[in-house]
């Protein structure tokens, strides 16, 4: 069986080999690709919208349909990670482990034991708890912030620059991941909790597909930013500028809150409560 | 462009892609596809392709490695096949 398997494969690998002959030359000006829709968008786009990167004027504007669905796509995902492995079990664990912080011992409290009181002196802490580890924490309280401030960058700036909603929001959402690898999840959670996670990512999605819902209530197509003019008070050709920055914050917030949802249920089996 | 470089990276991209599907050591495989994810961000940029390069790198090569490297840690390290 598994020798057929690899004849398979070995031939499906080779007719693939044997298609790229057919390919255009890498970089061929004569490509069909390069020859139908190409010299539109680098002759008219910074015309058109005023951005002079054009892989953002094409991903956000002339194909702001596909982007919008890719965005959904990603927010199914998150979804779908929510509906497969999230389990609601109301019964509390038989052993909870607590530290006293100030002396540094670890409570074991069986079930029926008295629990302590909400306090500073005391944390709750995981099964599997390494001791309090000072380099990595200052070093991630440290990045932490520079990255965040990083990945807004690459958000606002995707007109000039490489970059624009998806790096950034997934930038934006391993800063907060590495949040929680560097402290643990408990304290993430208590930060950013799953239903701030789930009602940003569907916000997220309502910003994209809301810009698109108000150019077609003032008389334009769907997503046609220029139709938002009226409402910003610029001319046409900056409007669709704005609307692409208007659109990638939405990417942002989609993408950013649905991996660290994500990350929230994979990394504690879907309980949310002992992590990484 | 330089083609050695090139000729090197695409090698190597073969290499750590075998390597990611017949490791038997699941946290390996994550780390040989987050190299893998790394390299092809390499070679999207040397294509001129810069955004997605920088799709692939934060990602694959990221966000993904991440997500592997939680699931193994909540699942079995070892493979069976």
């Amino acid at each position: 069986m598994k020798r057929i398997g690899l004849i398979v494969v070995l031939l499906c690998g080779g007719l693939l080999v044997y298609g790229t002959i057919d390919f255009p030359g890498w970089g061929d000006p004569e490509a069909p690709a390069s020859r139908h829709v190409s010299p539109y968008y680098i002759e008219n786009s910074i015309r058109d919208t005023s951005v002079p990167n054009i892989v953002t004027a094409v991903l956000a504007d002339y194909r702001g349909y596909d982007t919008m669905f890719e965005t959904a796509v990603i927010f199914s995902a998150g979804i779908a990670c929510f509906f497969l492995l999230r389990v609601f079990s109301r019964k509390s664990p038989d052993v909870r482990l607590y530290r006293h912080v100030p002396t540094s011992l670890t409570i074991r409290i069986e079930k029926g034991g008295k629990l302590p009181e909400e306090s500073p002196d005391f944390e709750r802490i995981d099964d599997e708890w390494t001791p309090y580890d000072l380099i990595i924490k200052t070093t991630c309280r440290l990045v932490i912030p520079f990255i965040q401030l990083f990945a807004l960058y690459v958000i606002a700036h995707g007109h000039h620059s490489p970059g624009g909603g998806f790096q950034g929001g997934v930038i934006l959402g391993a800063s907060i991941i590495l949040y929680a690898v560097s402290h643990d999840l408990r304290a993430t959670i208590r930060r950013m909790s799953e239903r701030v996670s789930a009602l940003l990512a569907t916000t997220g999605i309502i910003i994209y597909a809301g810009t698109g819902l108000l150019c077609l209530v003032l008389g334009a197509n769907f997503l046609d930013y220029g139709a938002l003019a009226a409402v910003l008070g610029v001319d046409p050709v900056s409007a669709r500028s704005h609307g692409i920055l208007i659109v990638e914050i939405g990417v942002g917030l989609a993408v950013m809150s649905t991996m660290v949802w994500i990350y929230y249920i994979l990394s504690s089996v879907g309980r949310n409560d002992e992590g990484l | 462009m330089i083609w050695p470089i090139e000729f090197i990276i695409l090698i190597m991209v073969v290499i750590t892609g075998i390597g990611a599907i017949t490791i038997r050591d699941l946290l390996g495989a994550a780390i040989l596809f987050g190299a893998y994810s790394f390299l092809m961000c390499l070679l999207w940029a040397i294509m001129g392709a810069v955004d997605v390069a920088f799709t692939e790198a934060s990602v694959g090569a990221g966000v993904s490695t991440v997500f592997f490297v939680a699931a193994v840690f909540r699942t079995r390290r070892r493979s069976r096949d």
